[in-house]
């Protein structure tokens, strides 16, 4: 049981040592005029849906909840947020190429069709952010109609 | 025991806190594969051919074989080969230099090698299903680009209804073979277009 004590006691420690760990916030007060909302007008319903699910991970600015300032939780954020903006930043829409638009666009149909996005570990805490069908099919009706403007 | 219990407590409190932020694993295998091969290629062909042009249609030249290797690799199911040509394609496409061209040539073919690499590296580490899906998307842009870049081998434009709502893909045979099915339905097709 000794063992036990100063196992947990060591973790312990190490918890609260790592909270002193810097993290570099995702965070910018300021929508850019490239921004994907800015560029569209989007219905109000469905610009409210991207923004809760997906703007976290795919904008220069994450709504972080109280846990997330939390390490070792805001490492991972950190991972996920600087590979979810490489692939996609909404922020920066008006700088992609028409091209590369119509590749997102199709790309996002398919995750959002597919369930792959957002991501099952992201709404496992963050309840709003999960897709009802209908939402989904709102969205993708959109995205859709907006690809086939593009084209 | 008390306290046992109580940061044990806290442990777990932080372990589920981890598990619950924590999405899923990305995959972050930077691909450095092998490409001796292919610079060594070019650069034999550099030295045939001095002149600008002949220079940058060895570099079309290159990414048109990269991508029907590519094609091959998904006809023949094999989602490993498909990773490593994938990034094959788009060290390829990263050396490819438009700037002979005229100014509209020049940025409509930026923005398709700029899209072309995305997907090529998308390829490289995906399953089979996503590869399928970037393929499509990749065909139209190197039909776009084989477009304005010409080529000095016959293509054929290939065309199967099934797939994602009517799919094209470039092959240099006549016969089809489905990329996008494989084994699954490998003759959905048929040729919608010569080039050359
Ligand atoms: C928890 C963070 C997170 C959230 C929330 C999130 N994403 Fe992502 N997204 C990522 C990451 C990380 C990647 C890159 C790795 C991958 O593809 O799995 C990504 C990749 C993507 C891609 C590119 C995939 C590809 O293969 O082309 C698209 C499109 C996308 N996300 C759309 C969305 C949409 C739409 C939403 C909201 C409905 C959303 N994401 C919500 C983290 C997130």
């Amino acid at each position: 049981m000794k063992f036990l004590k100063i196992i947990a006691w060591l973790a312990l420690v190490a918890l609260i040592v790592i909270q002193f760990f810097p993290i570099t916030l995702n965070e910018s007060d300021a929508v850019p005029q490239s921004d994907f909302m800015v560029e569209n007008q989007v219905p109000a319903t469905i610009k409210n849906q991207l923004q809760v699910s997906c703007y976290d991970c795919h904008s220069n600015n994450t709504d972080y909840p109280w846990y997330s300032k939390i390490q070792p939780a805001a490492w991972y954020l950190e991972d996920h947020i600087q590979a979810g903006k490489d692939e996609l930043n909404f922020n920066e829409w008006d700088t992609y190429s028409s091209r590369r638009k119509n590749s997102k666009l199709r790309s996002i149909i398919k995750q959002i069709e597919s369930g792959e996005m957002p991501m099952d570990s992201y709404t496992l805490i963050h309840r709003d952010a999960i897709l009802s069908d209908e939402d989904k099919r709102m969205i993708i009706d959109y995205i859709t109609a907006l690809k086939d403007s593009l084209e | 025991m008390k306290t046992v219990k109580r940061t044990i407590g806290i442990m777990a409190l932080a372990a589920t806190m981890v598990l619950t932020v924590s999405c899923k694993d990305g995959n972050k295998n930077e691909s450095t594969a092998p490409m001796s091969s292919e610079m060594h290629q070019e650069s034999m062909d550099d030295k045939k051919d001095m002149a600008m042009n002949d220079n940058q249609d060895a570099k079309a030249e290159a990414i048109l074989k990269d991508y029907f290797n590519l094609k091959d690799a998904l006809v023949g199911d094999d989602n490993g080969k498909a990773k490593e040509l994938g990034n094959t394609l788009a060290q390829s496409l990263k050396s490819f230099d438009a700037s002979n061209y005229s100014d509209n040539e020049k940025s409509e073919l930026n923005d398709i090698i700029e899209d072309a690499t995305e997907h090529a590296e998308h390829i490289s580490e995906s399953d089979i299903k996503h590869q399928r899906e970037h393929f499509k998307i990749l065909s139209k842009d190197v039909t776009d680009m084989v477009a304005i870049t010409g080529t000095q081998v016959k293509l054929y434009e290939q065309y199967c209804p099934m797939y994602d709502g009517g799919t094209a893909w470039l092959s240099k045979e006549e016969n089809v073979l489905n990329p996008y099915y494989g084994s699954s339905m490998l003759r959905c097709g048929k040729v919608q277009r010569e080039i050359n």
